[in-house]
């Protein structure tokens, strides 16, 4: 396996404050990226400058403070636009995260879109946000949710999907890349797929969009959403990408100020898309540091970022692969920088609580996946997510902490 | 570090590989199902309780190593005991967990003081007492530890 000398983590992980302290004691290993990323400083410093210098609201009050405020909001939706590489801003919702995206969606598509016998297909490796807003919607117009299988190395089985199609099929959503698989779904392909059936397509991007490049427009999927936290941005925003020809069509989610025309207690006129979908005042403060983050992320390149990241996950996987007891769960061609794993005789709690104790930060559970645990067969797992900003360093102390599980659990 | 040894002391780590009274009761009068939504973990408790005092008792399902030693040790130490001292034992327990105060000894269960260590470990050793509790008043049949 060959290291990456090129790219200076050293200088990186100096813009992470977060990843400068001592946990238990022990340096912190933070190997939990994938739940939800350390913050570089610039996404800190956007965020206090917005409480220090232009706390207002936006889209009111012609007064200098809300002008500035405004302003940058706008541009915050027009850098997510830049980012994903699509042409109108006006295709960006800012939401909570991912989950409110998606339950957007399956709400509007509620209302305009379904009747009762369609069917959508979801696939087996979703997260608990892309299955329950669906199974919500499906109980409350008599919908059928179909599931594409997996292969057991956890990529999705295409024909398997493909055979799932048929005229009843009105919606198909699947994640860019698996949070517990590490899967990266070939999401073009499948955009293809679904649409030479009819079928339109959302794209859970959570664990894709900040460690794949990506060319939205050249996907084109009909939704694309994701969340900012997970993307070394803030919680409690996240961005739904849509179609106009879907948000144009969708009614309102919420109502409350900031998404009327007009207003009488007995007619309300709507504003057009995105800001339909943004009723009351948004999280301001959230959208400035999500587009701190995603030029962070710009600033590196996600090219560079994905084959770093590619390279500590092949390295720590040639360790794991030595230990017996180990056992890699989800080891397709086209991963993220994740590796769950399970150990033979120790529950992933007990594993977790010995890492957490060197400082080491692993995930431990059903990972908000429980479909996905019953396919593989197993209740629980622990996860080691990888970014950018982690180093070969830490993937050795990583690994020589397993010696301890083994001992304690004398395995 | 060294607290990794004090959570995951031999006794633990011996009932949780081979724990004590594990399986079903054929003949059972109360029933509970813990469930500690964190990690997933399912405990199923069976007892038998003759004259307010509990004759058998037997627990299955998966957990993490302290919530299968906890279940282990906690039905060795109920068993034979009258409901009222069963009541005490988990409230003796519990402090012994969550508070600083200087405890009498609770014997075995004892091993699993080093938990207080864990603040996010308790609900793993309380989760089969929880149960024990929900089944005894059958509050519900389905417990968690939230």
């Amino acid at each position: 396996m060959n290291k990456i000398s090129t790219f200076d983590v050293a200088r990186i992980r100096q813009d992470f404050p977060g990843l400068n302290q001592t946990v238990w004691n022990c340096p912190l290993i933070y190997f939990d990226s994938a739940a939800s990323a350390q913050k570089p400083q610039c996404v800190i410093d956007e965020i206090g400058n917005y409480y220090e210098l232009y706390t207002s609201n936006i889209h009111r009050g012609a007064h200098r403070l809300s002008e500035i405020a405004t302003a940058k909001y706008h541009d915050a939706r027009a850098y997510v636009a830049k980012f994903l590489q699509i042409a109108d801003a006006g295709q960006v919702v800012f939401t909570r995260n991912t989950t409110e995206a998606i339950n957007l969606v399956t709400h509007c598509l509620g209302k305009i879109y379904f009747k009762a016998g369609d069917e959508i297909i979801l696939t087996a490796m979703e997260h608990h946000a892309n299955i329950v807003p669906w199974y919500l919607l499906s109980k409350e117009k008599n919908l059928t949710i179909k599931v594409a299988p997996i292969f057991d190395d956890g990529s999705l089985d295409l024909e398997g999907l493909m055979a799932l199609f048929n005229e009843k099929t009105k919606f198909f959503a699947v994640a860019h890349a698996s949070n517990v698989l590490g899967t990266i779904n070939p999401i073009k392909k499948l955009v293809a797929l679904a649409r030479s059936y009819g079928v339109p397509t959302l794209i859970d991007g959570a664990q894709g969009v900040h460690h794949v490049p990506l060319d939205l427009k050249a996907v084109d999927p009909d939704f694309y959403c994701f969340s900012g936290h997970k993307a070394y941005g803030p919680s409690g925003i996240g961005v739904l990408y849509g179609k106009s020809t879907w948000l144009d069509r969708f009614p309102p989610y919420q109502g409350g100020g900031d998404m009327i025309e007009k207003v009488s207690f007995s007619d309300i006129t709507f504003l057009e898309a995105p800001r339909k979908f943004e009723a009351g005042t948004p999280n301001i403060e959230g959208a400035l540091g999500l587009k701190k983050a995603l030029e962070y992320i710009d600033g590196i390149g996600l090219h560079k970022i994905h084959e770093y990241e590619k390279s500590l996950h092949d390295y720590a996987l040639g360790h794991l692969h030595e230990m017996k007891r180990v056992r890699i769960v989800g080891s397709a061609e086209e991963k993220v920088s994740l590796l769950s794993f399970v150990i033979d005789g120790v529950h992933p709690h007990d594993v977790s609580t010995i890492f957490d104790r060197h400082g080491i930060a692993i995930r431990a559970g059903h990972l908000c996946a429980e479909p996905l645990m019953a396919r593989l067969g197993v209740t629980a797992l622990s996860r080691a997510s990888l970014a950018f900003y982690n180093t070969y360093e830490e993937i050795d102390r990583f690994v020589s902490t397993f010696k301890q599980v083994f001992e304690v659990f004398k395995l | 570090m060294n607290d990794i040894l004090d959570l995951y002391q031999e006794l633990i780590v011996d009932h949780s590989r081979s724990p004590k009274n594990f399986g079903e009761l054929l003949v059972k009068s109360h029933y509970a199902r813990g469930h500690n939504q964190l990690c997933g973990d399912i405990i199923d408790l069976d007892i038998l309780v003759k004259d307010e005092t509990v004759d058998a008792v037997a627990f299955h399902g998966d957990g993490c190593a302290i919530s299968k030693a906890s279940a282990s040790l906690m039905t060795e130490s109920i068993k034979g005991k009258t409901l009222a001292e069963v009541r005490h034992l988990f409230e003796a327990f519990h402090q012994m967990l969550t508070s600083d105060d200087a405890q009498a000894s609770l014997g075995k269960l004892d091993v699993l003081k080093g938990v207080r260590q864990f603040p996010i470990r308790v609900k793993c050793a309380t989760l089969c007492w929880h149960t024990l509790n929900a089944a005894l008043t059958r509050k519900t049949e389905r417990v968690t530890t939230e």
